[in-house]
């Protein structure tokens, strides 16, 4: 069995023993480093947060991620900055500085959750004066996925904005500038399970072999499951670094996306080209979800309350399946055949998902929550029309939270197709909307909230279009 | 000895400072009780052994299977308790039950070198239960007749004849929830016995010594053995006030049965479902106005669901009964309240205390009787608000009335209410899918624990020859600044720099006998009893210095010094007047000590003017009351029922702040709780027949959603009502932990007056708590169903 050396504040620790399906937060507490902490243990509270050192180009960049979420073994080379590595009492980060000056901790169990999401807005490469309306340039939603029980976040809000440019002799500015890498291949295991990062996609189809394995591509659906129902895997097969799986390619009739790049590197990526994607990124969990979770993730977990599945169904996505006999493309809508359950079959791995060109030109994505930010839906509507002269000429439209998987709303778009945009029309359809799928009555909304946001979704949605439309 | 709530020159108190410990936070350098556990060897991991009934007997309990799991050590059952087996103080809490009372109550703990081997040794514990039919809401309370504790009633006048004579009468029932603390940090004890053989207890406590008296009951010890000490905690806000005690007996009884350190943190989905939260209410009213819409009677009835034991129910329920009033004058009440026994957690304190729920009980009325009086329920409110000279339905005449009336009209002509208003209405008649609400609503919060005993504090201040100083006392810190603002009293008391002054974690050996920190006295209790200490010892060394600096005055004008006349400020001691002539503080105290003046006090409070009958709901159980008013804009989506808050304008009276940057931040962070309880959080049971009946739906961080950065209000504007000192407070300040919640009714009302707008004006515009999306929805479906023409 290999070794497992994870470099923490730019010194190299040794975790070979620990567990290796054991998440980060467990062992960096371990060693001492306490100041990250558990709060929920499935990355909604953000007070475990952590700062990873990743490859951006020929730089590099500081991820923020919840560590209750990331699996110990799959770190082999990896670079972790804690809050005990970003200062110091005596010499306070800045992002430090700030926080402690303003009145942001009160209790201050969540605080070094908060620096660490801050440090990592900190040091965003792009990060310019005037951007997301800041003085700064601070992305406050950098902090969505950050729990404050004390403050009200009025004091926090007041220090992100108060933050200034690193200067150039920052270190960690220094050490940005230079490449970095991902995690190497390596295999461990101890009694409790195994974790084995291929060096290539035919390794990964060989430990994808051993009974019980499953793979890992992000960690933050498999590490909830771990972590809150004990639930876990013989063998955890890491394949989000596989180079055939992290491509981005635009061609002239679709756009491929790789299923092991997160969901933060595929919005930055794609650079606003599918604007319903775009709408569907600030509400997909938090940005420190983001930063971890992969598409091929969320779809290989197939919830049927995922956040992407009802965009891509809109879309007209397909998913593109590799395995030792070669790849083959399954459309979205056929490849969730029951909760949970997809076409995938044992021993292959989602390599991209497919979107054809050219997009619908009116979309938008509904998603219908508690919370505005970092919540899980009750019901998620993507939309994807294309109208002819007044006349709804193409018509997708995906759903989640309304059965056991996300599914096609069929019977709303037959009612939608041909017909002319009026507000008849769009009521006519709605009353179709409301008895699509089977919702259920859970924790989350009941039933009958569920269908009447279906069809208040699509008047929702009419009454956009016409805005949209008049300018 | 100086009065309380003066101010020397050149105080301390009223800098705003961060709180003492922002660096450490931010730093990771502040530790927790949990962060301790790899400081220690050996340490044992403590995991319960839960039921998977609702309500059941246990019949058999077979611990042998989990001593096979590899690193189990030890099980611990009822067998072990040498002392008594109960986790409160009405001794009906078993802490090792033979009845099961709720869904994942523990019957045995297991102890492991690891907590996944404790886990697995939980798992392996053979438990069968002899079900017993279960009680998971107040309605089935209601039905079964399932209560505990005794009947409470507030009473005033004559509700029948004011009813009778009344011009307008309403009524009206609604179901308030609960809400779960979710301190960010979970409860957690690690205890071992130290090398003299004493029980010491590190606990997330917000009650060290009565952390400490279960500890020792259940161990069989007198209070003596036992130490309980609280760091710092990660949040409590009335969590753990009776909650950590059994938890620290778990772990010190398997230290003391081991030898070995114990841990024991429950994780949050333990957190969540074994401990208690804030009391859901049933509460149903009638209000009773004469033809100036003055309110003449109210009756009512209150049922708290305390869960399935007493612990803080029934003073929450008085708490509740004294605060159904709110601000308003009503000359005839009568309110009864009893508390429910459910087969839940079991109910106990939260930021409020029942206050919130009561207050809530008259705002819901107020904001469903306006639109059916057809005036405004701004007007309605204002008119009623309390004047000076008027009293409370339980007797106590209120401090301040008129004060009520300056800080509404100060928030609502701040807010520009008026203009607003004027805004909104233009803004609902122009848009048909978004309407806004705009609401005002005031706050009166009395202060001081009801039971008068409660209201004693104690502290222990210590001179170094050094000249620093080091304090305790018996509050705890959890975030509210209670620390900060003690060092900064101190400070002032002593006149030295804040730097000089040092603060040592809350220990029961140290200052003994304390009371909860609690009740938003933290600060008044305690820091009366440091200023007590502090006093003292000024005293000693004023006549030590009187002595020295006498020298000089007789020098200078034949004069000797009275050591009343020495002052002491910026570390300077000097005689009045004459700071050039001071000598520094550390001299002094060096002169002290070799003068052999002993340089240690224990500093005591008692709150004085106190009485209270529990049994009549009678008396003066308020040193005084705290007061404000607030004003929210929403903006809600008529497709979904999701709001925005827009803006929300805060006077909060603050009496003269002891720390003006930490009251802000408890102003806000109550706020925003307050917002949370009444828009978001949902606690959920499953009510059903089937197998998961009595289990708690939102058992998680992912299911049971708390206010994030984008619940902020957009605009947020806070003013401290200025030079107002209290008399009765500490440097004539005013509490300041739990009143801000309840200013969040202002944002209810706000969403209220926005989904009524969906429908016709004069309707009962009923709103369903928490207003979540969905509650939202249904009710302003019912508004807009209200002017849709009749089908035909």
């Amino acid at each position: 069995m290999g070794r497992l050396e994870i470099t923490v504040n730019g010194i190299v620790r040794d975790a070979t023993g620990t567990p290796p399906q054991t998440n980060l937060l467990t062992w960096l507490r371990s060693i001492g480093l306490t100041a990250a902490k558990e709060g929920c243990a499935e990355g909604e509270c953000g007070a475990c947060a952590v700062l990873i050192v990743r490859p951006d180009g020929a730089r590099s960049r500081l991820d923020s991620v919840n560590s209750c979420l990331v699996t110990l073994g799959s770190l082999h080379g990896a670079e972790v900055v804690t809050v005990e590595g970003l200062g110091t009492p005596d010499r306070l980060h800045p992002t430090q500085a700030v926080l402690a000056a303003a009145g942001g901790s009160q209790c201050g169990y969540c605080t070094p959750g908060f620096v660490s999401s801050l440090a990592g807005e900190y040091y965003r490469a792009d990060r310019t004066p005037g951007q997301h309306g800041c003085g700064n340039g601070v992305h406050l939603e950098a902090l969505a996925g950050n729990l404050c029980r004390c403050t009200g976040y009025r004091p926090i809000k007041d220090a992100a904005l108060a933050i200034e440019s690193p200067p150039a002799d920052d270190p960690w500015v220094e050490r940005l500038a230079q490449p970095s890498s991902w995690p190497s291949p390596v295999s461990v295991s101890d009694a409790a399970g195994a974790v084995v990062r291929p060096a290539s996609l035919a390794e990964a189809f060989d430990a994808l072999d051993a009974d019980g394995a499953a793979p890992l591509a992000g960690g933050t659906d498999l590490n909830v499951e771990r972590n809150i129902l004990g639930r876990t895997k013989a063998t955890l097969v890491a394949v989000e670094a596989l180079p055939e799986l992290r491509c981005l390619e635009f061609t002239d009739d679709h756009i491929e996306i790789g299923a092991g790049l997160t969901l933060s590197e595929i919005e930055r990526r794609l650079a606003g080209r599918v604007p319903l994607l775009d709408a569907l990124w600030p509400q997909f969990a938090s940005p420190l979800i983001r930063n971890a979770a992969t598409l091929g993730g969320n779809l290989g977990t197939a919830s049927p309350i995922g956040d992407s599945p009802p965009t891509l169904l809109a879309l007209e996505a397909s998913v593109v399946l590799i395995g030792r006999r070669g790849e083959r493309e399954v459309p979205l809508a056929d490849y969730f055949t029951g909760y949970r359950q997809t076409l995938r079959e044992p021993g292959e791995l989602i390599k991209s998902v497919r979107v054809p060109l050219p997009l619908a030109p009116l979309t938008a994505f509904h998603k219908i929550a508690k919370r505005r930010m970092d919540d899980i839906s009750s019901v998620a509507v993507g939309y994807a029309v294309e109208l002819s002269d007044g006349v709804v000429s193409r018509v997708r439209i995906g759903l989640g939270g309304v059965a056991a998987t996300p599914i096609r709303a069929l019977a709303t778009e037959d009612a939608l197709l041909g017909c002319a945009w009026t507000p008849e029309t769009a009521a006519a359809a709605a009353s179709v909307m409301k008895t699509e799928g089977t919702p259920i009555s859970d924790a989350r909304a009941s039933a009958a909230y569920r269908s009447a946001m279906l069809e208040q979704s699509l008047l929702k949605f009419f009454a956009s279009t016409r805005e949209e439309v008049a300018r | 000895m100086t009065s309380l709530w003066e101010r020397p020159d050149g105080p301390v108190v009223g800098q705003a400072k961060p709180h003492e410990s922002a660096v450490g936070h931010v730093t990771g350098t502040a530790y927790f009780t949990d962060d301790l556990v790899g400081r220690l060897t050996g340490v044992l991991h403590a995991y319960p052994v839960r039921s998977p009934q609702t309500h059941a007997l246990v019949t058999r309990l077979d611990t042998e299977p989990a001593l096979g799991v590899p690193g189990v050590v030890r099980v611990l059952t009822a067998a072990d308790v040498p002392g008594v087996n109960d986790a409160g103080i009405h001794h009906d809490e078993p802490l090792f039950p033979s009845e099961v009372m709720f869904r994942g109550h523990a019957v045995a703990w297991v102890l492991a070198e690891s907590l996944e081997a404790a886990k697995a040794g939980a798992a392996a514990v053979v438990v069968e239960y002899d079900p017993l039919p279960s009680i998971v809401s107040i309605a089935d309370a209601e039905a079964a007749g399932s209560f505990q504790g005794t009947t409470s009633v507030v009473r005033r006048g004559d509700v029948d004849a004011a009813f009778a004579s009344a011009s307008h009468v309403f009524s009206g029932e609604l179901e308030i929830g609960g809400q779960e603390h979710f301190y960010l940090e979970t409860h957690a004890a690690l205890a071992m016995v130290d090398g003299s053989g004493q029980v010491f207890v590190q606990s997330s406590t917000q009650h060290p010594s009565e952390t400490q008296e279960i500890t020792a009951h259940v161990l069989g010890l007198g209070s003596h053995a036992v130490t309980v000490e609280c760091l710092r905690m990660g949040g409590g806000f009335g969590g753990k006030e009776w909650q950590p005690h059994g938890l620290a007996a778990i772990a010190a009884l398997g230290a003391v049965l081991t030898g070995r350190p114990v841990r024991l943190r429950l994780e949050r989905s333990l957190d969540i479902t074994m401990t208690g939260k804030r009391h859901p209410f049933l509460a149903r009213w009638k209000l009773g106005f004469d033809d100036e819409l003055h309110l003449v009677a109210m009756s009512g009835e209150f049922i708290a669901d305390g869960g399935w034991c007493l612990d803080l129910s029934a003073p929450v329920l008085a708490r509740a009964l004294t605060h159904c009033d709110n601000a308003y004058n009503i000359p005839n009440v009568e309110v009864v309240g009893r508390i429910a026994k459910t087969n839940k957690t079991s109910q106990t304190a939260f930021r409020g205390f029942g206050g919130p729920q009561g207050m809530l009980f008259i705002e819901d009325a107020l904001g469903r009787c306006a639109p059916q009086l057809g005036v405004s329920p701004e007007d309605l409110r204002r008119r009623n608000l309390y004047r000076d000279g008027d009293s409370t339905p339980y007797g106590q005449p209120v401090k301040d009335a008129g004060r009520l009336a300056t800080i509404w009209d100060r928030a609502f002509t701040t807010s520009e209410f008026e203009r607003r208003r004027a805004e909104v209405d233009a803004f609902n008649a122009a848009s048909p899918h978004v309407k806004r609400g705009l609401a005002i609503t005031p706050q009166k919060f009395g202060i001081s624990f009801n039971t008068a005993a409660f209201n004693q504090a104690g502290a222990l201040v210590q001179i170094y020859k050094d000249g620093s100083v080091l304090i305790n006392h018996g509050g705890t810190e959890m975030g509210q600044g209670l620390h900060t603002k003690m060092i900064q009293v101190a400070a002032t008391a002593l006149g030295v720099p804040y730097e000089l002054v040092k603060l040592a974690p809350t220990r029961t050996d140290k200052v003994p006998n304390t009371s909860a920190t609690a009740a938003s006295t933290g600060a008044d209790l305690n820091g009366a009893a440091v200023k007590n200490a502090c006093d003292q010892l000024r005293e000693r060394l004023a006549n030590v210095a009187a002595g020295w600096l006498s020298h000089d005055t007789v020098e200078q004008w034949n004069l000797p010094l009275q050591p009343d006349d020495v002052r002491f400020a910026d570390g300077l001691v000097y005689p009045v007047g004459h700071p050039e002539m001071g000598k520094p503080w550390a001299e002094v105290v060096n002169a002290a000590y070799w003068s052999r003046v002993h340089l240690s006090a224990a500093g005591f409070y008692r709150t004085q003017g106190l009485h209270w009958d529990a049994k009549n709901m009678w008396g003066s159980p308020f040193k005084y009351f705290s007061m404000g008013a607030a004003v929210s804009e929403v903006e809600v989506d008529g497709f979904t029922g999701a709001h925005r808050l827009l803006r929300v304008d805060i006077v909060q009276d603050i009496g003269n702040s002891l720390s003006p940057l930490i009251d802000l931040g408890q102003i806000e962070g109550g706020f925003a709780q307050g917002v949370g309880w009444l828009t978001m959080e949902e606690l959920r049971w499953d009510t059903s027949d089937g197998e998961g009946r009595g289990r708690l739906l939102t058992n998680s961080a992912s299911t049971y959603k708390l206010p994030s950065l984008g619940e902020l209000p957009e605009v947020f504007n806070i003013e401290v009502v200025p030079n107002l000192s209290e008399r009765g407070a500490i440097y004539g300040s005013k509490a300041v932990g739990e009143p801000p919640l309840t200013l969040a009714m202002s944002t209810f009302e706000a969403i209220r007056d926005a989904a009524a707008a969906f429908g016709p004006a004069g309707r009962d515009p009923k709103l369903g708590l928490p207003s979540t999306p969905e509650a939202v929805f249904w009710a302003l479906t019912e508004a807009r169903e209200a002017s849709a023409p009749p089908s035909t």
